[in-house]
């Protein structure tokens, strides 16, 4: 459904993302990993069309993303790291707007709203202002605007950020029947543990390459530990990507 | 062009502006209460209203009766508020601006005036104190004084004890004088009829005072507006400058929202959509414009209730302006988001920029107080074609050609603030 190949992206001096590339099938979930700066949020930008790469190519289904107005950009949903919601509308008028965006009117509007809010645990709350919401259920909400227009790639930046373990929990239901429904999952985290759970392929991510694209299985094989027994991601991410500070 | 977004944009924008209890006050309720207040003080004196008298002392150190004409003169003068003072007095209420003029007629005034009058005498000084931050007022006070002391001096000239006594001693004067014979004939006859004149009999009854020089002419004012029956309304003024005013900072804090919403990640969803970065500007501006128009014609619509501010010139021509002001102060927003680094360095900046512009474009006070050369300059601000587009569909009365040159000016300027827009505009979100 997404392949990335050889995406190259500098900010003058500084080449924030270098000859990247992974793929991502349907119903699958693939944990994007890296250190801060490592270049995944540079990486998802370029996927989503909010960056032109210098060099390389995005194919969404074997269409090279090409424009602000390429209907294919139909066929992605971003969940930004941020909660990009507007605090003074309600949950319903956050994801009209949304909604209307890629063209939804009327009762397909309307269905898709209901659809989304059932999904994240938010009908009851769809008249209230979002200010009024707490970190948790904007997070949920967050994920609702992403899948307004039933997209077949989720871009997921960060999504857990900041919200508490009931919260966390019932995005990852969220994201496993969305992986059900045979859509296909970018997910980036700093959290070792939502990428064991949830991902199918972890690529990892430093200095703007990928040092590593396997399952958790295959990474784990890759270092030895003293019992004997199958090394923690976390172990396995710091033994690829060193372990000096980064900011 | 993708009009479902368009329009999802443009009333998302006007939710947020009227769920922002801050703006809506700043946009409408402000604008009001201080166009309200500059239109009393601008308005000017209506038909029926005595007009404002600017406060002077006549400090009389002569008391002469060339003196005592000028005193009492003064205190008939419509324009003037008399009062009498010594010089100490005057000069500390001048300083606490109690007073704008103090007006010292010196010991010996008289008299020296009668000299120079007819002859090469020197001319006694006439002294002004004056609040230096009221010039204007300084320079109408000294042309009316002028006019008191002239008739003053001419009167007693002409017909008192002084005129006859100074002709007596001038006719030996010149006739021993070393001018040209001819010019000395003349100067001669003059001084001798008014002699006669001064020793004529008084026909029984007539007890006209002298007239002395008074001014050749009488002023027959009319104050030219949109029709004779038409006063000035200086609230048509204040209301349009206010109105500029208030929508151009509506506007602004419309591009700094757009900076919050860049910051917030709300551009990230908006630029992931399948959306033309010429429908995201349009729809921009198209949401600025309305909350522009409503600013606009909300201010108007209570100036013409409460004020009885008319619309005199063109209707068409008034909405042209408001559209094209509207406009204008739209793509204006849309610079502030293109040029503005955070929402904090915008807003600093973009209240300066706005402050210079209404202050030159005539907003708070009429553009023709400045000086000619900047009257020419002020033309470069979008203000000033907006305010004056405004008062000639209003007060001023001029048809839809009065409204033609400032509208197609105002969306030319929308043009150049939109095209700089999308060119400087941070289209790339990392």
């Amino acid at each position: 459904m997404l392949t990335v190949k050889n995406l190259r992206r500098s900010f003058g001096p500084l080449v924030a993302v270098n000859d990247v590339s992974f793929s991502l099938a349907d119903g699958q979930i693939l944990g994007l990993l890296g250190p801060n700066g490592a270049g995944k949020t540079t990486t998802v930008s370029m996927v989503a069309g909010l960056l032109t790469a210098d060099r390389g190519e995005v194919l969404i289904a074997g269409h090279r993303l090409a424009g602000d107005t390429d209907p294919a950009k139909r066929r992605i949903g971003l969940v930004p790291q941020d909660l990009a919601l507007y605090d003074e509308l309600t949950a319903r008028d956050n994801l009209r707007f949304f909604g209307a965006l890629y063209q939804l009117t009327g009762r397909s509007l309307d269905e898709a709203i209901a659809r989304v809010l059932t999904l994240v645990g938010l009908e009851d709350r769809a008249r209230d202002a979002v200010k009024t919401f707490s970190g948790g259920m904007k997070r949920r909400l967050n994920l609702a605007a992403g899948l307004l227009h039933n997209p077949d790639i989720l871009l997921l930046d960060e999504p857990t950020v900041g919200v508490d373990p009931q919260s966390r929990n019932a995005i990852f239901e969220n994201l496993e029947a969305l992986k059900a429904e045979g859509k296909a999952l970018l997910y980036t985290t700093h959290y070792m543990e939502e990428v064991e759970r949830l991902a199918d392929r972890i690529v990892i991510i430093d200095h703007g390459s990928v040092v590593a694209d396997d399952t958790l299985t295959g990474l784990q094989s890759r270092v030895a530990t003293a019992g004997g027994g199958a090394a923690t991601l976390e172990s396995v991410f710091l033994t690829l990507t060193g372990r000096s500070l980064r900011d | 062009m993708a009009l479902v977004p368009i329009v999802a944009m443009v009333r998302k924008d006007l939710q947020l502006f009227f769920s922002d209890r801050r703006a809506v006050i700043m946009s409408f309720l402000v604008p009001i209460a201080i166009a309200s207040f500059f239109g009393s003080i601008f308005s000017g004196p209506s038909r029926n209203v005595e007009p404002a008298r600017i406060a002077v002392s006549i400090v009389d150190q002569d008391d002469s009766p060339i003196s005592r004409r000028i005193v009492a003169s003064a205190q008939a003068d419509r324009n003037l508020k008399v009062t009498r003072r010594d010089e100490a007095d005057a000069r500390d209420a001048v300083r606490r601006g109690a007073i704008v003029v103090a007006v010292v007629v010196p010991k010996g005034f008289g008299e020296a005036a009668g000299n120079a009058f007819f002859s090469n005498g020197e001319k006694p000084p006439l002294g002004l104190f004056y609040d230096p931050s009221r010039a204007m007022e300084l320079a109408m006070v000294r042309g009316v004084m002028t006019e008191h002391i002239m008739q003053a001096v001419s009167q007693e000239m002409f017909g008192g004890e002084q005129g006859r006594a100074q002709i007596e001693k001038a006719l030996p004067e010149v006739q021993r004088s070393t001018m040209p014979d001819d010019q000395k004939r003349l100067l001669l006859e003059m001084l001798a009829s008014v002699q006669k004149f001064y020793n004529r009999a008084p026909a029984p009854g007539d007890a006209t005072p002298a007239r002395g020089i008074t001014m050749p002419y009488t002023v027959r004012e009319e104050a030219v507006t949109a029709g004779s029956n038409v006063a000035y309304n200086g609230y048509a003024h204040s209301f349009a400058g206010m109105g500029i005013q208030f929508l151009l900072f509506a506007m602004a804090n419309l591009g700094i929202e757009m900076l919050l919403e860049r910051q917030k990640g709300l551009w990230k969803r908006l630029r992931s959509a399948p959306l033309s970065r010429v429908t995201v500007l349009t729809a921009k501006a198209l949401s600025g414009t309305i909350i522009s128009l409503m600013t606009l014609w909300v201010s108007f619509a209570f100036a013409m209730i409460v004020f009885r501010v008319r619309i005199e010139g063109s209707v068409p021509g008034f909405v042209g302006i408001s559209l094209g002001v509207a406009l204008m102060a739209a793509s204006f927003g849309l610079l502030v988001a293109a040029l503005g680094n955070t929402p904090a360095s915008a807003r600093g900046i973009t209240t300066f920029a706005i402050l210079i512009m209404v202050m030159l474009g005539g907003a708070w006070v009429p553009a023709f107080v400045f000086p000619a050369w900047l009257q020419q300059f002020t033309l470069i601000v979008p203000v000033r074609w907006a305010v004056d587009g405004f008062d000639a569909m209003t007060w001023r009365g001029i048809g839809i050609s009065g409204a033609a040159m400032p509208a197609a000016v105002l969306v030319g300027f929308a043009g150049a603030f939109m095209l700089i827009a999308a060119m400087r505009f941070k289209w790339e979100e990392a």
